[in-house]
């Protein structure tokens, strides 16, 4: 909940009294973050903010605000109130819609002196993809992943598969899958082969890896033009369309996101594409042996990246942004990032991370927490665009569509970029 | 000069006048206004546009979408949860062992609140294993993806709804049964009217007023209840359940098209406005009030 105190901050913010008076007196932060996986993440956030608080005598107040959307719907509701937050976990893609708003802040204008460049040099580059724009940097890696596969070694031993070699095509991928699906004398199935979420908020992560596996990028870079209506993104539908049409490997319709971990840990799906985050929950509650792969392609494996990355917002006054940015050094520390990726499975976005001693025990007893590291080379950004939560609307209702049956993907794909292009009309540059 | 009563009139009217105007007059003229603006966006301020929002949304797809599926959600849950509550009245007014307790399952659903009622039955409707399908699988019925299937997804909406409504709706219907003086069934009973009979022409016709509150009721909550919309599909898939309030919030704080928001309000408004002027103008003639 927001205080009082922090309405009298962000007013007197807004009256612009001069920051030097207010320099000694940031005494709290608050900072909104989601959850999209299980696991016990708050009492973990909890105890890093009181650590903060011990190093440095500031709280920070975080906040749980739901999933990726609502918390970003919160977090702008409350900016646009006057009675925001100092800083936000949000979607990394979101960057560009957040600029449009005007309501973000970038690290250059807080102030990165020489430590704080060579800091921000020392994320892995693939989670800063989504950070980068007009020259400067505007958020800091947080909880960071990437998609993953979970499999069932028993279901895979029991239909004749080699548990060790998870399948790395596509067409290796649906073979797998259309032999794990078992059905009962009735025909009914009892476990599906593969499950991959479609519902809003998570389809257009789902595609994103998937047009990633027939090497086709769906935006450019500025976040103002789409290529859905391309064969390859039309390809990349269709194999995904077909894993229940064709392969009758997959349930028909839209499988739901937070729906997928228990689906797998009941046995009803004997693979799940879902996030490194979600490793930690899988662990403590899979009874069966599982296993953990990075997603296959049409080719070869390749994935996308994902999770939240740390904002500052313009509203707060300079030295509450100084203060943000410092409790944003103080989470990716390497001895914090290591405990943060063993205690979710996010993968630390540092990779001084992975030479502390406790990662580095942690990953020679557990291999699968090493697994979407690996990957980090063959991933690319996710979808982001200006206006991004609509365009990500329009490509979810078409996948939707498709999913159901009611349009081929070749008309879905076109259906999206068509009113991705209505959308974008206003920031496409004469 | 004005008379010492109507200063005093004046007085006593005048805190609920102010919240009136406050919080319901005052933000619909805003709203009105709004939707002539197009949306402010970061340094760009609103521009006057006149009815452009109202074309656009005319254009919309998903607004006649989210207007259809929102028709078909009202004409399905305003009968079946109305006629359900009647008979759940009628069931529990009659002498039966343990009445209380059969009084209070059915008004278990109202006092739940909607968000707890949608993450239930989220639930019951999971495929394979929720409830439903654990049901229809005995007697050898298949999987079922109710909320992830375009045909069935809307019909699990109204579903959730007349489960959650009837019970409150219950509530009135009994109340006004209490009411109804002993003397007519005596009456009706020397007579040797049959129990049908004394129904139609009794129990029914007194009945009138409080279903008319009712119905009222169930009409607003027909467009103002979407919490589980919210909670188990997000309007989805495809826009199967994307009603006008959803798609409202869609506007409004998913995509910050606040003048979108707006416009989409207005027609809210007016929807609303008509239908009450419809019941009160046309049903509430035939009400017989005592």
């Amino acid at each position: 909940m927001m205080h009082r105190r922090t309405l009298l901050a962000a007013s007197a913010a807004s009256l612009a009294a001069p920051s030097i008076l207010r320099a000694q007196t940031v005494k709290k932060l608050s900072f909104y973050y989601p959850i999209a996986v299980g696991g016990p993440i708050p009492a973990i956030i909890d105890g890093y903010c009181k650590d903060f608080q011990a190093e440095t005598g500031i709280e920070v107040t975080p906040v749980y605000a739901g999933n990726y959307g609502e918390t970003l719907t919160k977090a702008v509701t409350a900016i646009k109130g006057g009675n925001g937050p100092q800083m936000a976990v949000l979607l990394a893609a979101e960057m560009h819609s957040l600029q449009d708003m005007d309501i973000l802040v970038s690290l250059d204008e807080i102030g990165l002196d020489a430590a704080g460049k060579a800091w921000m040099a020392g994320f892995y580059p693939a989670f800063l993809a989504n950070s980068r724009a007009e020259g400067k940097v505007w958020s800091v890696p947080f909880q960071r992943s990437t998609a993953v596969m979970y499999y069932n070694k028993a279901a895979f031993a029991e239909a004749g598969l080699d548990p060790e070699a998870f399948p790395k095509t596509w067409a290796q991928l649906q073979a797998a899958a259309t032999k794990l699906t078992k059905r009962d004398a009735s025909g009914r199935v009892t476990r599906w082969g593969i499950k991959m979420a479609g519902d809003t908020g998570n389809a257009q992560w789902t595609f994103g890896a998937l047009a990633n596996q027939v090497q086709h990028v769906l935006m450019n870079e500025a976040g103002t033009e789409t290529y859905f209506n391309h064969p390859k993104a039309i390809e990349a539908l269709s194999f995904w369309r077909g894993l229940a049409s064709e392969a009758k490997a997959a349930p028909e319709g839209v499988s739901n996101w937070p729906q997928l971990s228990p689906d797998f840990l009941e046995g009803n799906a004997a693979i799940i594409q879902h996030t490194t985050g979600n490793l930690t929950n899988v662990k403590a509650n899979a009874k069966f042996p599982f296993g953990v792969a990075g997603l296959p392609g049409k080719d070869g494996p390749r994935t996308v990246v994902g999770g939240g990355n740390l904002y500052f917002f313009k509203s707060a006054s300079p030295a509450e942004r100084a203060a943000a940015l410092q409790f944003a050094r103080f989470v990716s520390q390497p001895a914090r990032a290591a405990d943060w990726s063993i205690k979710t499975g996010y993968i630390a976005t540092r990779p001084e991370a992975y030479e502390t001693k406790a990662l580095k025990d942690y990953v020679a007893g557990f291999p699968a927490a090493d697994v979407a590291r690996g990957f980090l080379p063959v991933a690319v950004g996710e979808l982001s665009t200006f206006e991004n939560q609509r365009v990500y609307t329009a490509l979810t209702n078409n996948v939707q569509a498709c999913l159901n049956g009611t349009k081929t993907p070749a008309a879905a794909m076109a259906d999206t970029q068509a009113e991705a292009d209505r959308i974008l009309k206003p920031y496409k540059k004469a | 000069m004005l008379k010492r009563e109507t200063w005093q009139a004046w007085a006593l009217i005048l805190p609920a006048v102010i919240l009136l105007v406050a919080f319901t007059h005052w933000p619909a003229i805003t709203t009105v206004l709004d939707s002539l603006y197009t949306t402010p966006k970061g340094s760009r301020p609103p521009r006057f546009v006149g009815l452009d929002n109202y074309a656009a949304l005319w254009d919309d797809p998903v607004f006649w979408t989210a207007l259809r599926n929102n028709a078909v959600y009202a004409f399905a849950t305003i009968p079946a949860s109305v006629v359900l509550a009647l008979l759940m009245a009628l069931a529990v007014n009659t002498a039966l062992p343990g009445r209380p307790l059969v009084r209070m399952a059915y008004f278990t659903p109202t006092m739940l609140p909607m968000i707890a009622v949608a993450n239930i039955w989220l639930f019951f409707f999971t495929p394979d294993y929720g409830l439903f399908d654990r049901i229809l699988a005995v007697f050898g019925g298949g999987r079922h993806n109710w909320l992830g299937d375009a045909a069935t997804a809307l019909p699990s909406m109204i579903a959730v709804a007349v489960w959650k409504e009837a019970g409150f709706f219950m509530i009135f219907y009994l109340a006004a049964l209490q009411a109804m003086p002993p003397d007519l069934q005596e009456a009706s009973n020397l007579e040797g009217a049959s129990r049908w009979y004394f129904f139609r022409r009794v129990t029914l016709p007194l009945l009138m007023p409080t279903t008319l509150f009712v119905l009222v009721n169930a009409v607003i909550n027909a467009f103002r209840l979407v919490d589980h919309v919210v909670v188990m599909t997000h309007g989805g898939p495809n826009n199967a359940t994307t009603l006008l309030l959803y798609y409202i919030y869609e506007m409004g704080f998913r995509f910050w098209d606040t003048a979108m928001a707006a416009t989409l309000t207005v027609v809210l408004l007016a929807l609303l406005g008509t239908l009450a002027w419809l019941q009160f103008g046309v049903l509430g003639k035939r009400v017989h009030y005592r």
